[in-house]
């Protein structure tokens, strides 16, 4: 008995196409959703939640950012830092404002996140702080929330 | 002169591989990368240093005090404003903004007035953040309605002991 072996010349091809638009539709999405400003949102801050708290609708021009976990490590420019450092560290960062010819203090918006946690009095004297570097602009920031955070759940 | 055209039969094949392992990693990275970043919002509030706020023409009106006393845990104890007390209750904030919307709003003070902040050392940030919501708005009907907005803080108090 003769056995016929199907020879196929071609090879089975897959149709990529569908695949690769999917690959790319996923890296367009990605690409978009990337947020590069890690440093200045710690994932360890839970931040009061409420609902008046709305997004600036223009961008702050000079904003510095600090922030505060709920035990009391401060972070700024990158660094942990421990309060009595925090004196040094704005001070250094006024300096440097001020020896720009085009940048001015006043201008300057101090973007506090505290944890919900994080103790009233603590926050205060980073506010202090900061004043006494010289800022006086503050943006205290809370998580955008949809319900009213006024009564306790 | 003759032209010869280069008629062949063979298709040139390109060569996806290369190119969809670089996709997938792309994509891999992209996944890994990937974390959701709830939206965020800012109070502004702007506070002098107590020398400039001094210099700075005072304004006609005293400010309102609002006393937030401090259980040792962090939780709040008591809600004052100007002498009133609005208590500990899950719904002291509501009442705050209640009394501040008839007291304030209907007589038409509350774009003049300011709130002096005076919480405990101890007490846990996410009252103080509520206490600013109460005074500074409300939101009906979609609608966000501003209240008192000039807000600021007494100088820290001393950690207890």
């Amino acid at each position: 008995m003769r056995i016929t072996r199907a020879k196929h010349a071609t090879s089975a091809e897959m149709d990529m196409t569908p695949m690769i638009d999917v690959c790319f539709q996923l890296i367009a999405f990605f690409m978009f959703v990337l947020n590069f400003s890690e440093v200045d949102t710690d994932q360890r801050i839970n931040l009061p939640a409420s609902e008046l708290a709305r997004p600036p609708d223009v961008p702050y021009a000079q904003p510095l950012t600090v922030q505060m976990t709920a035990d009391d490590t401060i972070l700024f420019a990158g660094d942990e830092l421990t309060p009595a450092a925090l004196q040094s560290a704005l001070m250094r960062e006024a300096q440097i404002i001020k020896a720009y010819p085009n940048k001015k203090l006043s201008d300057v918006t101090v973007v506090l996140r505290a944890d919900r946690s994080a103790k009233t009095g603590k926050v205060q004297e980073v506010i202090q702080m900061c004043q006494q570097a010289g800022f006086d602009m503050f943006a205290l920031r809370g998580k955008t929330s949809d319900v009213s955070t006024l009564i306790e759940p | 002169m003759k032209i010869r055209h280069h008629e062949r039969g063979d298709k040139i094949e390109l060569s996806m591989t290369p190119m969809i392992d670089i996709v997938f990693l792309l994509n891999i990275f992209f996944l890994f990368t990937f974390k959701i970043v709830l939206p965020e919002g800012d109070f502004n509030v702007q506070m002098p240093s107590a020398a400039a706020a001094r210099a700075a023409a005072p304004s006609e009106l005293p400010p309102l005090r609002l006393v937030m006393k401090s259980a040792p845990t962090g939780e709040l104890a008591d809600l004052q404003l100007a002498g009133r007390s609005f208590g500990n209750g899950r719904d002291a904030f509501a009442q705050l903004q209640k009394y501040i919307r008839t007291q304030f709003v209907a007589e038409g003070a509350a774009d003049e007035q300011e709130i002096e902040i005076d919480a405990d050392y101890d007490l846990d940030y996410d009252y103080v953040v509520r206490a600013i919501t109460a005074v500074t708005g409300y939101i009906e009907n979609g609608q966000p309605h501003k209240l008192i907005e000039r807000i600021k803080f007494t100088p820290p108090k001393q950690q207890a002991p």
